[in-house]
This record gives C-alpha cells, structure tokens and sequence, in this order.
C-alpha cells in the first residue's frame, strides 16, 4: 500500500525551540514547475530581536565551555549532519540543484564541520602572543569572541553557505544569528534539526528564514549585535549593513565572490575575524640583578 | 589615627625648568606634500599656541580639498613608483633611519611636544618620544618578514592610508600610524590634531632628512574638514582614525559602501578595580597615574574607579592626600605631574562635567593647589560616590576626573565595569593570581592591566571591544589592518 507523504512544516529556529513567526506570515517555495514544495516562515524584525535576545543570553556560557567540550559538539554536529545526508540531498534536489552538485554540497558540509571542529583548541595557538616588552612586564595577547554575530548566509549554496558562516563563528565561542539563504532555505531549517539533537546549547545557533529586503536594515541597526558577517555581492545590502552598522561599530565582514565548494573558503581567518584580540599586562618582580642566576 | 602628613611649606619644590633656547620651532610652517614643505592652495594658515601660557608658537598652512586631492595623488604616484617595488629590505631600512633620527633629536621633539600640547616634560622626555622612536624601531624589521607575520597567505600592501591622529599624543600617534602603514608597504597622508601639529611636522623635517622618496609621507595640517576631505576622498584605500567614538561612527558611515577598509582607535571609560587584598599604596599610585597622566586626556585612563567597600575608606583617604603632593603647573618643570590642559575648548568640555557631576549628586574634591594665571587648567578631581547612571560614568570626559563607586562582590565589579558602550581598557588589583585571571577573562576590554596601569609598548597590541572602536595598533596584531589577503 502507498505511504502518503507527510509534509513538513518548516519554522524557525530560536533559542532551540521551533516557533513559527511571530507575524504569521509566510512565503512559499516553487519548484522548477511551479509546484509549491513547502510554506516557509517570513521572520519579522521581531523574530529577529527574539533571536538576538536569546543568543546574547546564551553566548557567555558557550564562550565560556571549554575549547574541547566545543570542539566535541562541532563534532557532534558533523556526526549528525551525515546521518541526514539523503534528506538534504533530496531537499536540495526539490530546490534545483541536481543530484551530483547536491551530493557534493552535503558532503562539503559535513567535511566543513569535521574540519572547524578541530580548530575549537587550537586557533587560541596560532593567534595569541606572548610579547617581549621592554619593560619588566609578563604581556600576552589572547583572541576572545566578539558576542553576538548576525550572518547573513549566501544565496547559492542553501546548506554549505550557511555551515561555512556559522561554524568559525561558533568555534570562537561567539553566538549567532543566521538569516538563511532566500532562494534555496530548506536546509536551513533541516540543519536546525540537527542542531537541536547535537548538543548545541539553545542560543548558540539561531536560524531564520525569510527576505533580505525586509531584514538586512534590522541586522544592520540592532545595537545589541557585536559583529556582522555578510557572504554575497548584493551592493546596497553591504551598504546598509556598514552604515548602519556605525550606529554600535558593528564588525562588518564581507565575503564576495568566495566558492564555498572549495577547501579555500576555510581556514582559521573566518574564525579570527569574529574575535577581539584582549592583551593583557602584569608586572615582573624584579629583586635580584640581572647578573646573578638562581 | 592614622599619621596625616604636613603639606605647608616643608613641601615647596625649588623650579626645575627645562630649557627650550635650542629648540628651533619656525615661525610658519607649510604643509608636507610630496617630500616638500608648501603652502595650503588657499594660501590660508592658522595658528598653534602654547595651552600653558597661550603664546603664539608658530602659523601653519591649512589644507583644504585641493591639498589633501594633491597629496593623495603623490602618495599613489609614491605608492605605484617607488615604495612598492622597493625592495621590504630596503623599506625597512628607512624606518629604522626615521627611528635614529627621533632618537638623536628627542630632547627637541619633547620639548616641541610640551611647548604645543601641556603635557608635562617628564611624560614627553620619558614616555611620546621615546615610544614614538621605539614603534618606528619595532615596525622597521617588519618590514622584510611578513611572509612570517602571515604563514600561509599571500599579503600585498593596501595603497594609500589616510591617517587622521588627535591631540592627547601627537608624535606618538603619528608613530603608531606611519609606522606599521610603511612597514607593510603603503603610503600615507597623516592628518595631525588642529591644536597640536608641531611635533608631526619636525617628524616630516626627519623624514626629509632620512630621504624618504617623496610622496611616501604627506603630512597636511588642518582641522576638521581637512580630516573629513581626506576620509571621503576616492583616491585612498584606508582610514586609520583616533579619536572620538562620534567622529568613529561618522567615519564608518561615510565609507560605507565603498573600497575603503577601517581601523578606529575611539573613545574609552575604562575601570581600574581595587579589591580588598590589593596592595593599597601601590594602588593608590596605580589610580593616580591611570587617571591624571597626561592630564587625563588619554582613550585609555582609569577614569573609573571601582572600589571593595572594605577598603573604600581607606584607598579614598590615601588618594585625597596623595592628591595634595601632586604638582600642578608649568609642564616644561621636571618636577611638574600635571601639565596644562590641551585647549581653551578642552577645559570648558570637563568644566562642563565638573558642573554636571555636582548636579548629579556626586560629591566634588579637588586638593587646594594653586594654579598659573595664563593657560587652561584643571585641578586634579575626584568625584566621590557617583553611580552607575551618571553621565559622569558613563561618558569619557577627557581630563584629570576620577568617579568613584565601591562594590561588593567580584561579580558586581564586574557587571559595574562593563556597563558603559566603551571596551578600551580595564585595570585590576588584586593580589591573588587566580582572581587576576578570573577578572582579566571577563572583563569586555582590549587592554587590561593587572596590578599596573597605563603602560604601553610597540610590541603590544592595543585597541578596543564594543565602542571604542575596531582593530589592533601595535605587535604583529598591528600589521594586519594595513595589509590585503590575496
């Protein structure tokens, strides 16, 4: 006997729970032949305040778990992600991308995860410094997360776009919240399944689906976001994201043109980018000369 | 009863002035463009004054749109010519020339620097100059190692940086800016503060002297709307700015949009935390030199004072008369702590606060001092029982103010320290290792100082969290804002 399909509501993803929309509202995805594959929620401004209220609140605590414990749920994360490969290749089928380059892109998406899940304990390594001051000091710098980071994920790579954004965002111990891609966002909501059966404290990742038009000023004026960082090449989008963004000195990163597909669209710059550097002085007691040895 | 010392007349210092007769400051100065001294286009100029006594020092020309277009293009023209296809060796090799030259001209320099700006003689002697020199030192053997500075990835310079630096640290500022800028291979158009411009155009007679290709350096004197011609100018692929977070905000909206990348060394409001097992004396040095260096005018001053209610009273009692030993006056004495206030404009923004502060509710102390008759100054205050609301907590007042609060816990401290817009720096005392560590990880600041305060060096990187803007000046965190990713 044939199985009649149940389709799937696909909400948001705010502080670990699955809500839908505040406003109601929502927008349908067609297929190549016109068909409707799914109702997704419109997010309003207030979803998106929602979200950064949540995300504040979670960040300390996930900054301050330890490198490994993260470095574990980045893992844990890729784990689960393989698990779903089938549903999310199909998935990006029903969006247009054929099976091979769908293939590809889940595939990516897990290495992605594998690959940032390793840099949890050791981006601290290669950026912190110890430096030599001149005067009888013990000086070091140390990267320390932003806070929270709202990502605007690149249009043409529904799952990877978003995973490549949000993973060193995370891995520095940052919170985010994640505006998926417009034109291909199921994933999105699928990936927020994962996330919620990863381990990911609730907060940490937060997704939204929805239009640029209507939400890029808001991310862009929100005076409680730290950092924003903007994969696409959509001109005035990055122009209101950086005026606005002067309202709090906004961090403003901009990624164009980048081929999410390749292994060079990682690398621990995408981590750094969202982290301050703290330096930090004490003075060295100084009683012997230096001449004299212990 | 605590032993209350004498400050009568047992306490009088004899004058120790330094000589400023070998100091050769002309009477005009024009703007350095393109390896000459010129005048403005509009042949306009303005004046620079001496804070401590209001005397005339010099005229310097005022660049307008037409000089900041003409030094732009000799900057690229440098750029494209002669400093990025020379060899870094040889960049390098410059910049540690620049460096000699402070050096060997540092009695002069800070002299220059306390005649223009107040500061005290001690600080420019012991502190402007020679970090100034040290910076170029520091960045000069950069200059042929970034490979190592950047493992992996491909640098290339950025172009041309416009420079805009305030008035609280003139040669300093101009070091931090050039310094790491030529290293990396760019050229540069420095914009000095309106009221002190002296000491960046003796740095642009060494420059001269050092035979820098022209171009490289353009140093153009000017107020505002010269530092508001270069930021908007298309011609430059960088804006390296310090000052005020308003003018921060108003500098990354105007580039919003285009090619040009930031870094903003803004405003501060930084709290210096005293706890109850800190050692007290060295405290009480610590609080007075976080806040009254440089009369207070410093992004990074501890002009927040969180103090342990079980020590309140008595790290209070040791900062009111550790304020009546403070010697207030001639900044060109030796023995002088607190110089003159930068400018006229300056001293009515914190009158204004010392006003405001006594309306608020926070109780005043000033210690009885007297003070010259010619020049802007401002006693040494401190403001008694402010909270966390007032304006005079919350807002960076740019002068010799100290607000005081007193907390309980370590965490109330913390919360207390946060709670304003600025992330610059922070100051702890305390003499337990593991609190020091616990404190210096939560506070949201870019520098933090553990049982010191207010020390700086080239190889460390300083800049802010939060407001008080984006970027590092400073260590190898300091060459990154002037260099591309291929």
């Amino acid at each position: 006997m044939a199985h009649l399909d149940i389709p799937k509501t696909y909400k948001l993803f705010i502080g670990g729970q699955f809500p839908r929309t505040e406003s109601g509202r929502s927008f349908s995805l067609e297929n190549a032949e016109g068909g409707t594959i799914a109702n997704l929620c419109q997010a309003s401004r207030k979803d998106f305040r929602n979200s950064v209220a949540v995300a504040r609140k979670a960040q300390a605590g996930w900054a301050d778990r330890a490198a490994f414990n993260r470095s574990q749920i980045l893992y844990r994360l890729a784990e689960m992600l393989d698990g779903r490969r089938a549903q999310l290749v199909e998935e990006l089928n029903f969006q247009g991308i054929s099976s091979v380059d769908a293939e590809k892109e889940v595939c990516a998406s897990v290495d992605r995860l594998v690959y940032y899940a390793g840099w949890c304990d050791k981006y601290q390594q290669v950026s912190g410094t110890v430096n030599p001051v001149a005067s009888s000091h013990f000086n070091f710098s140390v990267p320390e997360p932003m806070g929270v980071v709202g990502i605007l994920a690149p249009d043409e790579f529904g799952l990877l776009g978003l995973v490549s954004l949000f993973a060193p965002v995370i891995v520095g111990g940052n919170t985010c919240v994640i505006l998926a891609s417009e034109s291909k966002p199921m994933c999105s909501i699928t990936f927020a399944e994962v996330a919620a059966t990863s381990d990911v404290p609730a907060g940490v990742i937060n997704i939204l689906t929805g239009f640029r038009e209507e939400l890029v000023p808001h991310f862009a004026t929100h005076m409680d976001v730290n950092s924003i960082v903007y994969a696409g090449d959509n001109d005035p989008d990055v122009k209101i994201l950086q005026e606005g963004s002067a309202l709090n000195l906004k961090r403003v990163r901009i990624h164009r043109g980048v081929d999410w597909i390749s292994s060079s669209s990682q690398g621990p710059q995408f981590i750094l980018e969202c982290q301050e550097t703290k330096t930090t002085w004490h003075p060295v007691e100084v009683i012997k000369p230096k001449t004299g040895g212990y | 009863m605590e032993h209350k010392l004498n400050y009568n007349d047992l306490w009088a210092y004899a004058p120790a002035p330094e000589d400023s007769g070998h100091v050769n400051i002309r009477d005009r100065y024009g703007l350095f463009l393109n390896g000459r001294f010129q005048d403005a286009d509009s042949g306009k100029t303005f004046e620079t004054h001496n804070p401590a006594t209001e005397v005339r020092l010099s005229e310097v020309a005022f660049a307008g749109e037409t000089d900041v277009d003409a030094a732009v293009k000799a900057a690229r023209n440098a750029f494209d010519k002669s400093w990025n296809p020379m060899p870094p060796a040889d960049r390098g090799k410059y910049l540690f020339r620049i460096a000699r030259m402070i050096q060997e001209r540092s009695r002069e320099f800070a002299v220059a620097e306390t005649l223009d700006g107040g500061k005290p003689i001690k600080e420019s002697r012991d502190i402007d100059i020679p970090l100034a020199a040290a910076h170029f030192f520091y960045y000069a053997g950069w200059a042929d190692k970034l490979e190592h500075a950047f493992p992996t990835r491909a640098v290339t310079p950025m172009g041309v940086a416009g420079q805009i630096i305030p008035w609280n640290f003139p040669l300093l500022m101009a070091a931090w800016k050039i310094a790491p800028a030529l290293a990396c291979g760019n050229t540069v158009v420095l914009k000095p503060a309106e009221a002190t411009p002296l000491t960046a155009l003796k740095l642009a007679e060494v420059i001269q002297d050092a035979g820098l290709p022209d171009g490289v350096v353009n140093i153009l004197t000017g107020d505002g709307s010269t530092g508001a011609a270069l930021v908007n100018h298309p011609g430059i692929d960088k804006v390296a700015f310090t000052g005020s977070t308003a003018v921060g905000k108003l500098i990354q909206n105007s580039i919003a949009g285009s090619h040009k990348k930031a870094t903003l060394e803004l405003g501060g409001k930084a709290a210096n935390i005293i706890l109850d097992d800190a050692p007290l004396n060295q405290a009480v040095e610590g609080i007075i030199n976080g806040i009254f260096f440089n009369q207070g005018h410093v992004c990074c001053a501890g002009s927040r004072l969180l103090v342990q209610e079980g020590v309140a009273d008595e790290v209070i009692a040791k900062l009111k008369d550790r304020l009546e030993t403070l010697r207030v006056g001639d900044p060109m004495d030796k023995n002088t702590d607190i110089g003159a206030i930068n400018s006229r404009e300056q001293l009515n923004t914190i009158e204004g606060y010392l006003k405001l502060g006594q309306e608020e509710g926070a109780q005043i102390h000033q210690p009885e001092c007297s003070l010259p008759e010619k020049g802007y100054w401002c006693r040494p205050t401190l403001f008694l029982n402010a909270t966390q609301s007032h304006r005079i907590v919350q807002e960076e007042i740019f002068g010799p103010v100290l607000a005081i609060q007193t907390f309980r816990s370590v965490d109330e401290a913390i919360e207390m320290a946060n709670n304003t817009p600025y992330g610059l720096s922070a100051g702890i005392w305390t003499d337990k290792g593991s609190r020091i560590f616990n404190l210096t990880r939560r506070l949201r600041a870019g520098v933090v100082w553990a049982n010191t305060y207010n020390q700086f060096d080239p190889t460390s990187p300083f800049g802010g969290y939060k407001e008080s803007g984006f970027g590092r000046e400073g260590g190898l965190h300091g060459l990154e804002p002037y260099v591309n990713f291929d």
